[in-house]
């Protein structure tokens, strides 16, 4: 029998609502699925789209972007900017090869520790169903180069 | 660049991280994979938030020469700052200290020790990987207002002005309703000790009212919050009493004159009545009436002005306005308190249906010395008294189908209720609960009082009330329907009147509240306090507290106790004369901005401004509150954020991932 396939997820969280919702999920010893692992930031506003990039390109089968519920962002509406960012990946991921379901985004408040881990657990299983990732840009890169290569100077 | 030396600590918590992270392994491990890292110590230890586990730290400082620090322990939100000053302790700069979460997010969630020790390696791996782009830093100092804001005038609120007011410093209180009092001036006697709730409350609500250092507003409200802790802006609408308060003497010669009565659905519980120019009670602070306009018959009609006639000192003024005020303010204590479950939910109980079905605060009213029927308990037709009384406990709290959560005072309160019952009407008392929670000062000596007196305790939930007779003894009575689990048979128990002892629920509009002061309220929608235990009265917004049935369902002592705590952390920090302030904070290199603007309308602070003659963005420190988008979004990399620099995060991520450590076998020894 094959072991089963362990995504290796990469969640960003704020640091006032989903951060705290996972510290609440680990106080309420709720069970989940132990794949994502997290980073800290201050705002999901703070989301730098390189660094979902970066995390797909450095081995991450699926990347969690976790903050305030709309309208309770801490710095006002910085969430928002989170949420734009995240639909413009989502397109940019298409356009990369990458199934853009690998991104998902979660809304989460302190109090929602419940909701935090199931979502996780949920969000593992549909990475896990397809499957690692194994996302090289360099060598897509070159790949793409030598499609568009002219034929004469391949020869 | 110099190869830092990390040290790394990982805590065993006891068994709370012990039990599923071999902690041993995780530390032999980052001692050997990521020696090339800059890892010159790896510990385990049993309590590193201890003294001895913080010495630990200091004493690798000093003697290992160490540059950088790693804890994996506990959320840094828990013990960040311990172990950053436990660093500067040490006499390293507190900011190169990361703490990484292997509790919460490990140990506590994953039951299998193989995948937690993996997990935890990757953690600290991460960790190890940040703090190498960690820069020292200066905490940010900010002079603080000694105004402070309190809102809402209850118990709980009352206590902390005047906490606060008595040091010295001023206040300003603003209370929704005409007068302050909140909920207790609704009240007749207060649990266990039966002491007249008004005689111990009306002194304070005078205080307050006639306090040099306050500055009162009610039949206000708060409509915008601005600004941060030390530097709050607050703009506080006065809702137009249409009563010139520098003229009015609150004689009451007009609530007396005006011929317009309306139920009084707020401070009488929808059982008396109050005139369209009101006071809600006679010992109502400030004394001034307001005139309430949906009822008034000259707003309505035109005509009328009996009060205005009738005025000695003319203070009627029906062309006032409503008014804003904005005030600088310090810090924020919010007392917003509590309503009552809405009994009509529960169908079954007839509340609304069957006359004699009461609420809570209905009975209080009742049986209120100075409430609609002076103190008489009768039933609605307004002369009968009963001769026998059930009360129901836990109406809408213990419910999957309402709360979950339990009220805490309905216990306390429904005793009361048989003991007033008892004394003034001999009526048999019929209390109905799921388990009897006396657990206060006091309080499990008055259930044993009540237990003497004679009052029926039936342990059960009451299925139903109903009005039809099925069984003769019936006929013209309400009849509660239960189980008594505790002889494991059906009831059924005809009485004259029913009490409904009704839940405790957040404000109805704890949502605006919530986001008007930018703090989080947890699920059933009451402010989340910054720790369960260690921290009940600040919340995690900085310089903005909690205090009362705000934070959860509370009686008056604690009321009191949490408003006193909520005022002291106030004047501490007034006390302290500045603040610091976390040094998060973004920051523009003006050699690479390309005047683009892009981040100036990202930021809700406007700490971004544009300097014209040299074509650059420029932060505001002052302002900045570091939350990072523009950081993210500047197209040329122009702006770098201190503590979560984009370095740090791509570096952490690289360490979560393992791709500093992939050359090497990470198999266990």
């Amino acid at each position: 029998m094959s072991e089963q396939f362990e995504p290796v997820i990469i969640g960003f969280t704020c640091n006032w609502c989903s951060y705290r919702a996972a510290d609440m999920a680990g106080m309420g010893r709720i069970k989940y699925a132990p794949n994502v692992r997290l980073i800290r930031l201050m705002c999901s506003g703070r989301l730098d789209p390189t660094f979902v990039i970066k995390a797909f390109a450095g081995g991450a089968d699926g990347v969690l972007v976790s903050g305030c519920h709309p309208g309770d962002c801490h710095y006002i509406e910085q969430n928002y900017k989170a949420m734009r960012r995240f639909y413009l990946l989502k397109k940019l991921l298409t356009q990369m090869g990458i199934e853009p379901d690998r991104l998902k985004l979660l809304w989460a408040s302190a109090a929602e520790g419940q909701i935090f881990a199931d979502e996780v657990t949920r969000f593992t299983e549909e990475v896990r169903a397809l499957g690692p990732l194994h996302w090289n840009p360099t060598a897509a890169l070159e790949a793409e180069l030598n499609i568009h290569k002219p034929a004469e100077v391949v020869a | 660049m110099e190869k830092e030396r990390i040290g790394v600590y990982i805590c065993h918590c006891g068994s709370n991280i012990a039990g599923t992270v071999d902690v041993a392994e995780v530390s032999r491990w980052a001692g050997e994979a990521l020696k090339d890292r800059g890892v010159v110590v790896s510990r385990d230890y049993k309590f590193m938030c201890s003294s001895l586990g913080q010495e630990l730290i200091q004493k690798d400082i000093k003697e290992q020469g160490l540059t950088r620090v790693v804890v994996a322990a506990c959320s840094p939100h828990l013990h960040e700052q311990t172990f950053r000053n436990a660093c500067k302790e040490g006499g390293l700069n507190p900011y190169l200290c990361e703490l990484v979460s292997i509790r919460e997010q490990c140990s506590w969630i994953h039951p299998d020790k193989a995948v937690g020790t993996e997990k935890a390696k990757a953690i600290v791996s991460g960790g190890v990987e940040k703090v190498i782009w960690d820069e020292p830093l200066e905490p940010l100092r900010v002079p603080i207002n000694p105004v402070t804001l309190v809102v809402g005038g209850g118990i709980a609120g009352i206590q902390a002005a005047l906490e606060v007011a008595n040091a010295g410093y001023p206040v300003i209180m603003v209370e929704r309703e005409p007068s302050i009092g909140g909920h207790m001036a609704q009240f007749d006697k207060t649990f266990p000790t039966l002491d007249c709730s008004a005689c111990i409350l009306t002194p304070r609500m005078v205080e307050v009212g006639s306090h040099p250092n306050v500055k009162l507003f009610s039949y206000a409200e708060v409509t915008n919050v601005s600004g941060y802790v030390g530097n709050f802006q607050v703009t506080i609408k006065q809702k137009a009493r249409s009563v010139n308060t520098d003229l009015c003497t609150g004689c009451g010669i007009c609530q007396e004159k005006c011929p317009k009565k309306v139920i009084d659905p707020v401070f009488e519980a929808g059982l008396g009545y109050r005139k369209a120019v009101y006071t809600p009670f006679p010992q109502a602070v400030p004394k001034y009436p307001v005139i309430d306009r949906e009822n008034c018959t000259y707003f309505i009609k035109g005509t009328c002005r009996a009060c205005e006639k009738f005025c000695p000192t003319g203070a009627i003024d029906f062309t006032q306005e409503d008014k804003f005020f904005t005030f600088d303010v310090g810090q924020i204590i919010l007392a917003t308190g509590w309503d009552l479950f809405d009994a009509r939910r529960i169908p079954q109980y007839g509340y609304g249906r069957l006359a004699n079905v009461f609420t809570s605060l209905e009975f209080e009213r009742l049986s209120n010395a100075a409430g609609p029927t002076g103190g008489k308990i009768v039933l609605r037709d307004g002369v009968t008294v009963p001769k026998s009384v059930a009360i129901i406990h836990c109406v809408g709290s213990r419910d999957k189908n309402y709360n979950p959560y339990c009220s805490a005072i309905c216990c306390m309160q429904s005793l009361k209720f048989a003991h007033l019952v008892h004394e003034r009407t001999g009526a048999e008392v019929y209390n109905f609960y799921i388990d009897m929670r006396t657990p206060a000062k006091g309080y499990e000596e008055f259930y044993q009082r009540l237990l003497e007196e004679g009052t029926h305790f039936i342990r059960g939930k009451v299925a139903e009330i109903t009005d039809a007779a099925r069984y003769p003894g019936e006929e013209g009575k309400l009849i509660v329907q239960a189980e008594n689990t505790l002889f494991g048979k059906q009831m059924r128990v005809p009485v004259d009147m029913v009490i409904l002892s009704a839940a405790l629920e957040p404000r109805h509009d704890y949502k605006e509240v919530a986001r008007l002061f930018g703090i989080s309220c947890s699920e059933e929608g009451w402010l989340i306090e910054r720790h369960p235990k260690l921290d009940p009265v600040a919340t995690m917004t900085e310089g903005i507290y909690i205090a009362g049935c705000a934070q959860g369902p509370k009686d008056i002592p604690a009321s009191v106790a949490q408003g006193a705590a909520a005022a002291a952390r106030v004047v501490g920090k007034i006390q302290q004369k500045e603040i610091t302030m976390e040094p998060i904070r973004a920051s523009i290199d003006q050699d690479k901005c390309s005047g683009c603007r892009i981040c100036n309308n990202l930021c809700p602070f406007n700490a971004i401004s544009f300097i014209e003659d040299r074509m650059v963005s420029e932060v505001n420190p002052a302002l900045c509150q570091g939350c990072g988008t523009c950081v993210a979004a500047c197209p040329a990399g122009a702006i770098s954020g201190t503590v979560f620099s984009d370095q740090a995060i791509l570096a952490q991520l690289d360490g979560l991932l393992l791709n500093n450590v992939k050359a090497i076998d990470l198999t266990p020894a």
